[in-house]
């Protein structure tokens, strides 16, 4: 499992704890996460290749 | 018979849309400017080197031990090819000419069909008493970071003025890359007017358990040279000695430009849903800007204004919406996130948890949220509460 970071605010996407409050299963792949998804920080887009894998 | 005379055809000149700042204002909208609209000139002013980066990083790179050139994103370079803009780097503008559409770099006269200020806020600076002001350091941009990361190597001890959204941040930060933090503020909790002090509190807690040490009350009355380091004095009498000074007591949004050239301004420059400054084809988004009353220091409503003006730019006029903003605060000693009640809503304030673990609500007289103040566990409860809170701009 990988994290990604959104590269304009700095938070931090962990594909092991998903984001289940937004309907996103834990262990989700980033690949398998919607194209309209936004960063619930600051709302970049992912489609934008704003988020960076960290590890 | 008179000689014909050929002349070239005139190059069509487009006057370029003009952006002035390369922060993340500039930057993102320039962005989603260029998704829209591949072709109309777009010319990016910086006063500084242009790199691109996230400001909101700043306050983690001693905790990930990034220096500025590892918190730089891209080089000016990049940034043109990819956004197929010219950049003018280190630049300064003088003035704006609105009536004539066009805006004074110097002597320099250029030209725009839109001008959009994305010039950010400056940090307030405090009169303090003393020798030793140059180891006084705001730390607001790529620029400044690098020259407090220089100042800091082999250096033990930082004062913290303010404790603020920012101040905070970096006490965490600097506690994580090693540094022993004191913080001196003139009030008597932390991000007063921000947070609530059930959730202040364990903020404050956390970063004392990392080490911080706290003087809420007084503030830096004069800094002196003592031999190799600083002597601080507060102006309850306490005296702190430390190696640095970081100034975090707060940003003032820059209108003085905007004003000279007859633009309305309050505590930023005055805009109006679609961005819109007093005067035609001058817009202002992110941190210089007061949109329909509301300046906001965030990155979500900055990066939710480069959306709208974008298509407003490219011919569609878009109104921004605000939703709710809740602001994730980078403690991570003690997870925080608030969303303060909206202003001229009163509720009550109920507090849950215990420890590190807070959830402060403030709810209206029918049941309804106004804002909420979340740590440590309880910043899992944010997506919920975030659909019951009311928008900042319908």
């Amino acid at each position: 499992m990988r994290k990604w970071q959104c590269v304009v605010c700095g938070f931090i996407y962990d594909e092991a704890a998903g984001l289940p409050e937004e309907g996103i299963a834990a262990g989700t792949r980033w690949e398998d996460i919607p194209a309209d998804w936004l960063c619930p920080d600051c709302g970049a887009g992912k489609l934008d290749f704003e988020m960076i894998e960290i590890c | 018979m008179s000689a014909a005379v050929t002349t070239p055809a005139a190059t069509p000149v487009v006057t370029p849309v003009v952006i002035v700042g390369t922060g993340l204002a500039g930057y993102n909208l320039a962005r989603e400017f260029r998704k829209l609209d591949s072709a109309t000139p777009l010319l990016l002013i910086s006063a500084d080197d242009g790199r691109s980066y996230s400001k909101p990083m700043l306050s983690t790179g001693f905790g990930k031990h990034k220096d500025a050139d590892g918190l730089s994103m891209a080089e000016p370079g990049a940034m043109a090819e990819q956004l197929n803009a010219e950049i003018r780097t280190h630049t300064c503008i003088t003035g704006i000419d609105p009536g004539h559409r066009r805006l004074w770099i110097g002597e320099e006269a250029v030209p725009y069909r839109d001008l959009v200020l994305a010039w950010g806020a400056e940090v307030i600076r405090v009169p303090v008493a003393g020798d030793a002001q140059e180891a006084i350091f705001p730390i607001n941009d790529l620029e400044d970071y690098a020259r407090f990361r220089a100042a800091a190597a082999g250096k033990k001890r930082v004062l913290l003025l303010g404790a603020g959204l920012i101040g905070c941040e970096f006490a965490n930060d600097l506690s994580l890359g090693g540094y022993q933090v004191e913080l001196v503020a003139p009030c008597e909790q932390v991000m007063p007017g921000l947070l609530h002090p059930a959730a202040a509190a364990a903020v404050q807690a956390g970063l004392e358990s990392l080490g911080a040490r706290f003087h809420l009350g007084p503030v830096l009355a004069s800094l002196n040279h003592r031999g190799d380091s600083l002597e601080a004095h507060l102006s309850d009498g306490s005296l702190v000695a430390c190696d640095l000074v970081v100034s975090a007591v707060g940003l003032r949004p820059r209108t003085e430009l905007a004003a000279a050239a007859g633009l309305a301004v309050n505590r930023g420059v005055v805009v109006d849903r679609e961005l819109r400054s007093s005067h035609a084809n001058i817009y202002a988004l992110g941190d210089c800007a007061e949109v329909d009353g509301l300046n906001l220091l965030y990155v979500m409503p900055l990066m939710t204004c480069a959306r709208a003006l974008a298509q407003t730019l490219a011919g569609t006029p878009t109104a921004v919406r605000y939703g709710a903003m809740p602001v994730t605060v980078k403690t991570p000693v003690c997870p925080l996130v608030v969303s303060p009640p909206p202003r001229g809503l009163q509720g009550e304030w109920t507090v849950e948890g215990g420890g590190s673990d807070i959830k402060a609500l403030c709810r209206d007289a029918s049941g309804a949220l106004l804002g909420y103040a979340l740590t440590g566990t309880a910043v899992q409860e944010k997506l919920a509460l975030n659909k019951e809170l009311p928008a900042l701009l319908a």
